[in-house]
Order: C-alpha cells, then sequence, then structure tokens
C-alpha cells in the first residue's frame, strides 16, 4: 500500500492527477468523520458541549454529529469524574461502541481522579479498564484543548495501517473488541483494574 | 432516433436498485477482505443505555384499563372525526349527515355509560 514515490505523486499532482492508495482514501474518510458519544459526566462535559457549540466549533474538524446511542459513535469523550458506581457502566457503552472505537480522557479526573483521587468513590482514572487513545490534562481543559485533542486523534488515525504486521487494532482478529466489565465488590470494584489494558508508568527512582 | 417516452422508468428503476446495493456490496467486500467482525455478548446486547436490562419486556397490562380506552375514544378520536365533519358541513349530503350522526350517537352512548359508572368523578 501506498508505495509511490513522493516526487513522482507531486509531479502528477501538479499535472493534475490526484494519486491516493485504498488507505489514504479510508483514513481520511474516517479521520474527518469522527462521530462521538454524547455524554458527560462532570464539569468537563461543559467545556465538551461549549466546544461543541458556535464559538469554537468542532464541526470544523468533523465532529459535530454527537450520537446517543454507542452504536453510532466512533469516539468517546470520557469527560469528567468518573466515579466507581459509573465505571461498569462506561466500560459497558465502550463495549457496545462499533469497532473502530476511540477513547479521549478529559481532564484530570478521567486521567486519575483529579481533585477528587482521595475519595473512596472515585476510579483513578478510566484507563484502568478501557484503552485511552489521548489524554488532555486541565481541570477542566479549555475548549481548545479539547479540540487539540481531537486533531492528535486524526493524526493519529491517518497513521493507521491497513494491512502488514503493525495494522489497526479494529483490523486485527486477534485483538480484542470487548473489554471485562467491573463488578461491585464488597469494598471495591473487582478487579480493581484490567491487567490487558492498564499498564501503569514505571517510576525508577534514584537511591 | 427518440428514446421510448417510458425508458426514463426502466432508468429510475436501475438507479433505485444500484445505488442502496452498492453501498452493501462494497461493505461485504470491506469486512471480508479486511476488517474481521467482532461480535460479543454486550455488543450484540439489545439495550444501550450502559445499565444491565432487567426483568421481561413482555408484560400484560390489567383489564381494568378499558376505560381509559373507552374514554380515549370519546374525547380524543371523535374529535378528530369532528373536524372534517365541520369543515364540510354546509355541502355534505343527507346520507353523510345521517351517518355521521349514528357515529356520534354511538359515542354520546359511551359517554352516557361512562358517567352513570362515575368514570367522570375525581378520585379523592
Amino acid at each position: 500500500m501506498s508505495e509511490i514515490d513522493e516526487g513522482l505523486r507531486s509531479e502528477l499532482q501538479r499535472q493534475g492527477i490526484w494519486v491516493t492508495s485504498m488507505q489514504e482514501l479510508y483514513n481520511w474518510g474516517r479521520k474527518n468523520s469522527i462521530w462521538p458519544l454524547q455524554f458527560g459526566l462532570a464539569c468537563c462535559a461543559i467545556e465538551m458541549i461549549a466546544t461543541a457549540a458556535s464559538r469554537y466549533d468542532i464541526a470544523r474538524f468533523g465532529g459535530e454529529v454527537f450520537r446517543p446511542s454507542p452504536r453510532q459513535a466512533d469516539l468517546m469523550i470520557v469527560a469528567g469524574t468518573v466515579t466507581k458506581k459509573m465505571a461498569p457502566q462506561i466500560v459497558r457503552l465502550y463495549n457496545q461502541m462499533p469497532d473502530p472505537k476511540y477513547v479521549i480522557s478529559m481532564g484530570a479526573c478521567a486521567i486519575s481522579g483529579g481533585p477528587f483521587k482521595q475519595g473512596y468513590n472515585v476510579l483513578k482514572g478510566i484507563d484502568r479498564y478501557i484503552p485511552v487513545d489521548v489524554y488532555i490534562p486541565g481541570c477542566p481543559p479549555r475548549p481548545e484543548a479539547l479540540l487539540h485533542a481531537f486533531m492528535e486523534l486524526q493524526r493519529k488515525i491517518d497513521e493507521q495501517k491497513l494491512t502488514g504486521a503493525r495494522k489497526a487494532e479494529h483490523l486485527d482478529p486477534d485483538q480484542p473488541s470487548e473489554f471485562s466489565v467491573p463488578a461491585f465488590g464488597a469494598h471495591d470494584l473487582e478487579p480493581a483494574a484490567n491487567a490487558d489494558v492498564f499498564r501503569p508508568m514505571k517510576i525508577e527512582r534514584n537511591q | 432516433m427518440t428514446p421510448h417516452p417510458y425508458s426514463f422508468i426502466v432508468i429510475f428503476v436501475g438507479v433505485a436498485l444500484v445505488f442502496p446495493i452498492m453501498p452493501l456490496i462494497l461493505a461485504w467486500m470491506w469486512r471480508r477482505f479486511f476488517q474481521p467482525p467482532k461480535p460479543g455478548v454486550q455488543k450484540n446486547a439489545t439495550y444501550e443505555c450502559g445499565v444491565e436490562s432487567l426483568g421481561e419486556a413482555q408484560i400484560q397490562f390489567r383489564s381494568q384499563y378499558y376505560l381509559y380506552a373507552i374514554i380515549f375514544l370519546i374525547f380524543d378520536v371523535e374529535a378528530v372525526f369532528l373536524v372534517p365533519f365541520a369543515v364540510a358541513f354546509t355541502g355534505l349530503p343527507v346520507g353523510a349527515f345521517v351517518a355521521i350522526l349514528i357515529f356520534l350517537l354511538l359515542l354520546v352512548e359511551g359517554l352516557i355509560w361512562a358517567w352513570g359508572k362515575g368514570c367522570l368523578n375525581w378520585a379523592r
């Protein structure tokens, strides 16, 4: 795929002939029509609403069609504090989205629990249960930050491969599409993190 | 040579068939050659708000609700029929007038019956 010489391509383009590959066409179509799932959890959702409204206008990037059903959504924007009560529902909604699907973890709470990290009822980051593509720091992040994350996601989609050993996850039959939903245990969610998904950063301390 | 006057119907039928079938074929080929289907228990679940569904969908309503059905007929369905009747009132033949009167009479009987039964009393 896409093994055309760059010089030849620009030469052809100068003559009015546009050359593309199936992979580029496919990624171009997908990255310019990302439909987010319409749900907000806390104050970040207000910023998400502002991003979708006329002043910041996420429609410029093709993401204005917020879908009320996970069956029609490509992108899950986890906007706000995820409580332990809410976490199973989010994982279930993620599982119900069709492939290819992406997740933006918006704000400090969705990343790590944020200012409520010490709370007994707050999940310490949604990436414990579902794979996150783009993290946005901030409390809450401004709409510009969400737009930036959206553009990063578009860049990520644009680089996904259609074939080969490093092809995109949704094209690989061995990669899972559903992740296990945590259950309410006696004191905490069980399991506390999905080991297949959650890969915390290793902290290396100098003695 | 002039085309047959009805040839556009054939063209319309052709377009109407090709237009929906083409994307279906393309989608099928995409699934066949690139994107493997990944069905799952939750992905195939009927309900899609994140909460697991409880209980049965096929429940039965109590038969006492027939009173609401009758009163709905009298006050709502009757109004729907009365509006065109009132609009066309001056131009109606005698037969149509009698027919609508019979229809009204049936519903008025129902109203009197419901009134006598005490269905119109406000429950305290």
